[in-house]
């Protein structure tokens, strides 16, 4: 029986020469330590001037090459972006790392989930003194997120409507809400769910602030015995659904953006769909600085910046959003395709807050049954 | 002199790296983030229990068991004769199907539901069926996605096969049927049972398919949780349900290692000798996986086809338009850059993965002699397999409140993604290579060692020679695994270092028909990708072990 190490022959192996078990587990116990130290990154020193912030996003976000660089070139200060699922996800992750904050700057909480954030104390107080009087419509409620969070953007959801196949078939558009629940409608209107996709909320909150308080339920019902089909995702509704001229499907009204139809724009300038602007109900973006950031004054800039006319130029072409500042410009086309109702549905967002699970399982009852 | 072979330190190193090394991955980023998140959701205030008697709750949880227990026995009566005709029969265009059949399992959620509900749509092609937001039309889907985790696991075991015992059988007199009921299926027990339970996972945590195809009628556990904790924030209704999961999924597993028990040894030889080229007999087999790979091929087909439609009619424009940023930038990076970011990562979660569970199966094959050390490993077996019946949201918001503090910081940090991808192939690469570990007969390393082979030595010569060919099939499939990876991966990556499913994802979210095809075209560009790779990892010839 030869040695355990191999024969003499062969180089006894590194291994081998740790005898004891003990040894070796501190081995092991060494290398996992040095691997994962390994992996970790250095801590940032505190101080006022960072040489780098971290904006924490929605998916969504995006701006042409070169609008972030615009910021380091005025302050010195580099933006990392982190994005962080959707606008609910985002105020959630938010909240759970409240202890050690995700970043230092947040982008593209909505009207929808403003008060979570606000209750949950995520938010540093910090509003851009850049606003003006134009933009006081935007503003939230003062106990709401007024002091926290300023506005960036905004975009109304609608109902789409395929004009072509209206046309063809020698049918009148619908116009409101109350039309889609008409039999000769039947059968022809998709929508996403409110429970799994957040055009589809802001659709059950535009029929929720249209009809009162049991009013929205009759509706669906109504709704529902008229044909609607409900799909989980909006693009799901959009690309399979919808008959418009990148859609596959065959209804001809769905619920999607104000800003979808400029994208079905064809070469020779027909527009074949159109959104239904007494339908809408409006989602306004905003920005905060993060409770718990080592550098609120340089966090405070980057929220200004995002409200500066060199991000919001930049807003329509890159996010599909309306920018919210009143001397931005709005790209060439825009103005004529792109509508903006003039009164959408609106409910504050402290009642979205308070409502919202009631809400969705009372829908998810009536059109999900 | 065997019992001495054992008590050998160098024995004892090799079982402490080997259980050590996964045991600290998983708790590290595993079991830690998820008992974090749990434990925060169930210290909490409000009714612990009131989410489990939610009827809807019971329902999902009803549901979830029947689509996977269904999709998981379909896939292993079809994945089975497609086995045989892939890793038993000598033909020509043989490696180039086996790494065809892999295409479902790498392909996006999300383009794979709307190519489904494409066809299926009043309407579509299929729409004849009826079959648009049906029970059945999940379960096709399902079934679709991971039929081949049955044909790569089990025809892996398979190839290596001595079929001698077949042979004397027919010789004997039986028929294909009863040879095939008889011998065959009892030898590949191990594997059809392993396989099974990995396609029972990932059908019982399934997500993007469940909520494209059922619209909103039908949901799992994992649609439930991912409701609950990212809409509603309630995590406490999300952690008993968390735990729900975790108890229907270790059940599971108690089940299948019970059924499995010990798959005796077997007679292994080289896979060149194993094949040999189609006979009449065979014609079940054939004509079973020639339809079955019709039915896959149909939404891989609409999905080329619609590539290959652009605004201006047909042709190549949507796969030029994939070295731009899409409409409008719909894009950070191009298309090509996601593509060499996917592979990079998925390279290296496939290192990971590959040395963890190999590391992992040389323990799990041992049979220590104490039944406390056999029950220990049982349960070491079982740790391993977890992540794949976790839900991505509970691990992924787990990642956020643990991996915080230095040395740990690295909830930003590139390194999550191929560690969470790898821990999601992990079970794979296991499943994959321990039945072929615990067939080999006991005798052969006893020789070996009675002979004066160290036990790394041994270790080498005997189960690696042996594992070479199960280790690289298992590679094959956790690179493609991390290749379509979605959940975790768009919940860690860096929105400047996004992989292609990713980007995908994005396109397909975006009004305008030039991005839904772009997607669409991607979608294929991935598709064809992982099949190159798996074609060339096929083509590595791993020298024959000889007959044993």
């Amino acid at each position: 029986m030869p040695a355990q190490g191999g024969n003499l022959l062969q180089p006894v192996p590194l291994y081998e020469r740790a005898r004891t078990v003990q040894k070796k587990y501190a081995v092991i116990a060494a290398l996992a330590v040095i691997t994962l130290a390994g992996c970790s990154s250095p801590a940032p020193e505190a101080g006022s001037d960072p040489s780098k912030l971290v904006l924490v996003t929605h998916d969504s976000f995006a701006l042409s090459d070169g609008t972030l660089a615009e910021f380091t070139k005025q302050t010195g200060i580099e933006v990392e972006i982190q994005a962080a699922g959707d606008a609910g996800e985002l105020v959630n992750k938010l909240v759970l790392t409240k202890d050690s904050p995700l970043g230092d700057v947040v982008f593209g909480i909505d009207n929808t989930f403003a008060s979570r954030a606000v209750n949950e104390g995520v938010l540093a107080d910090y509003v851009s003194g850049d606003l003006t009087s134009a933009e006081d419509g935007y503003l939230l409620p003062a106990d709401q997120g007024g002091e926290q969070l300023t506005p960036i953007d905004n975009g109304d959801v609608c109902v789409n409507v395929d004009h072509e196949w209206f046309t063809e078939n020698g049918i009148a558009e619908p116009v409101t809400l109350e039309d889609l629940a008409e039999p000769r409608y039947k059968d022809l209107l998709v929508v996403p769910a409110a429970t799994s996709s957040s055009p589809g909320l802001a659709f059950l909150l535009a029929t929720i602030a249209a009809f009162d308080d049991d009013g929205w339920k009759d509706y669906w019902a109504a709704l529902v015995d008229n044909g609607v089909k409900i799909d989980a995702g909006w693009s799901d509704a959009y690309y399979v659904d919808f008959s418009g001229p990148s859609s596959e499907g065959d209804r001809p009204i769905v619920v999607s953006y104000a800003s979808s139809p400029p994208f079905e724009v064809q070469e020779d300038g027909t527009v074949p769909t159109g959104a239904l602007l007494d339908t809408c109900f409006r989602q306004t973006e905003y920005a905060g600085v993060i409770n718990g950031t080592k550098y609120p004054e340089a966090a405070g800039k980057l929220v200004d910046f995002l409200f500066s006319t060199t991000v919001q130029n930049d807003i329509p072409e890159s996010m599909y959003v309306f920018p919210v500042n009143a001397a931005a410009t709005l790209p060439e086309g825009w103005a004529e395709i792109a509508k903006i109702a003039e009164d959408p549905y609106v409910i504050s967002p402290a009642e979205i807050d308070a409502n919202r699970e009631t809400w969705l399982s009372e829908w998810a009852a009536i059109a999900t049954p | 002199m065997i019992a001495l072979a054992r008590r050998r330190p160098g024995t004892v190193f090799w079982m402490v790296l080997g259980v050590g090394v996964p045991l600290v991955f998983l708790a590290i980023f595993f079991v830690w983030p998820v008992l974090a998140i749990v434990g925060r959701g169930l210290f909490g205030e409000g009714p612990l229990l009131e989410v489990l008697a939610r009827p809807r709750t019971l329902r999902l949880v009803g549901l979830t068991l029947a689509q996977a227990a269904i999709a998981s026995v379909v896939c292993v009566l079809v994945g089975l004769p497609i086995a045989h005709v892939l890793y038993r029969l000598r033909f020509r265009g043989r490696g180039l199907l086996r790494a065809l059949v892999v295409v479902p399992f790498v392909l996006p959620t999300v383009v794979v539901g709307v190519a489904f509900r494409t066809l299926l749509r009043e309407g579509g092609p299929l729409g004849f069926l009826g079959l648009d937001g049906t029970f059945p039309a999940i379960l096709l889907a399902l079934v679709f996605f991971n039929i081949s985790v049955v044909v790569r696991t089990v025809g892996g075991t398979w190839e290596g096969l001595d079929s001698r015992q077949e042979e004397a059988a027919r010789v004997l007199g039986a028929g294909p049927a009863r040879v095939f009921l008889t011998i065959t299926v009892p030898r590949l027990s191990g594997s059809i049972i392993a396989a099974a339970s990995i396609v029972f996972l990932f059908c019982s945590t399934a997500f993007g398919v469940v909520l494209v195809l059922g619209g909103t009628r039908f949901g799992t556990i994992e649609t439930e949780i991912w409701l609950l904790t990212t809409q509603f924030l309630d995590l406490r209704a999300a952690s008993v349900l968390s735990i729900t999961q975790l108890i229907v999924v270790f059940g599971m597993l108690l089940l299948a290692a019970r059924a499995r028990g010990r798959s005796t040894a077997q007679r292994r030889v080289g896979a060149l000798r194993s094949s040999r080229p189609p006979r009449v007999s065979d014609a079940l087999p054939i004509a079973v996986a020639v339809v079955t790979a019709l039915l896959l091929a149909l939404p891989i087909v609409s999905l080329v086809a619609r590539s290959l439609q652009t605004r201006d009619g047909w042709g190549f424009g949507n796969y030029l338009a994939l070295s731009g940023t899409g409409s409008r930038n719909a894009l950070v990076v191009p298309v090509w850059t996601a593509l060499g970011n996917s592979l990079a990562v998925a390279a290296q979660a496939t290192v990971l993965a590959v040395v963890i569970g190999l590391c992992a199966s040389l323990v799990l094959s041992r049979t220590p002699r104490s039944a406390r050390g056999r029950r220990a490993l049982e349960w070491f077996d079982g740790a391993l397999m977890l992540p794949l019946g976790v839900s991505a949201v509970t691990v992924g918001f787990g990642f956020l409140i643990t991996l915080n503090q230095p040395p740990l910081d690295l909830r930003s940090s590139p390194v999550l993604v191929p560690i969470a991808q790898a821990l999601v192939a992990l079970p794979l690469v296991v499943r994959t290579v321990l039945p072929v570990l615990r067939g080999i007969d006991p005798r052969l390393r006893e020789a070996a060692a009675v002979l004066g082979s160290a036990p790394w030595r041994v270790m080498r010569d005997v189960d690696l020679a042996i594992v070479a060919r199960p280790v690289l099939a298992a590679s094959g499939l956790a690179f493609a695994v991390a290749l379509g990876e979605f959940g975790a991966t768009s919940f860690l990556s860096r929105p400047d270092r996004p992989t292609l499913p990713v980007v995908i994802f994005r396109l397909i979210g975006l009004p305008g028909g030039d991005n839904f095809g772009m997607a669409i075209a991607a979608a294929v560009v991935l598709a064809a990708v992982t099949v190159l790779v798996i074609a060339l990892v096929e083509r590595l010839r791993v020298g024959t072990i000889g007959a044993f």
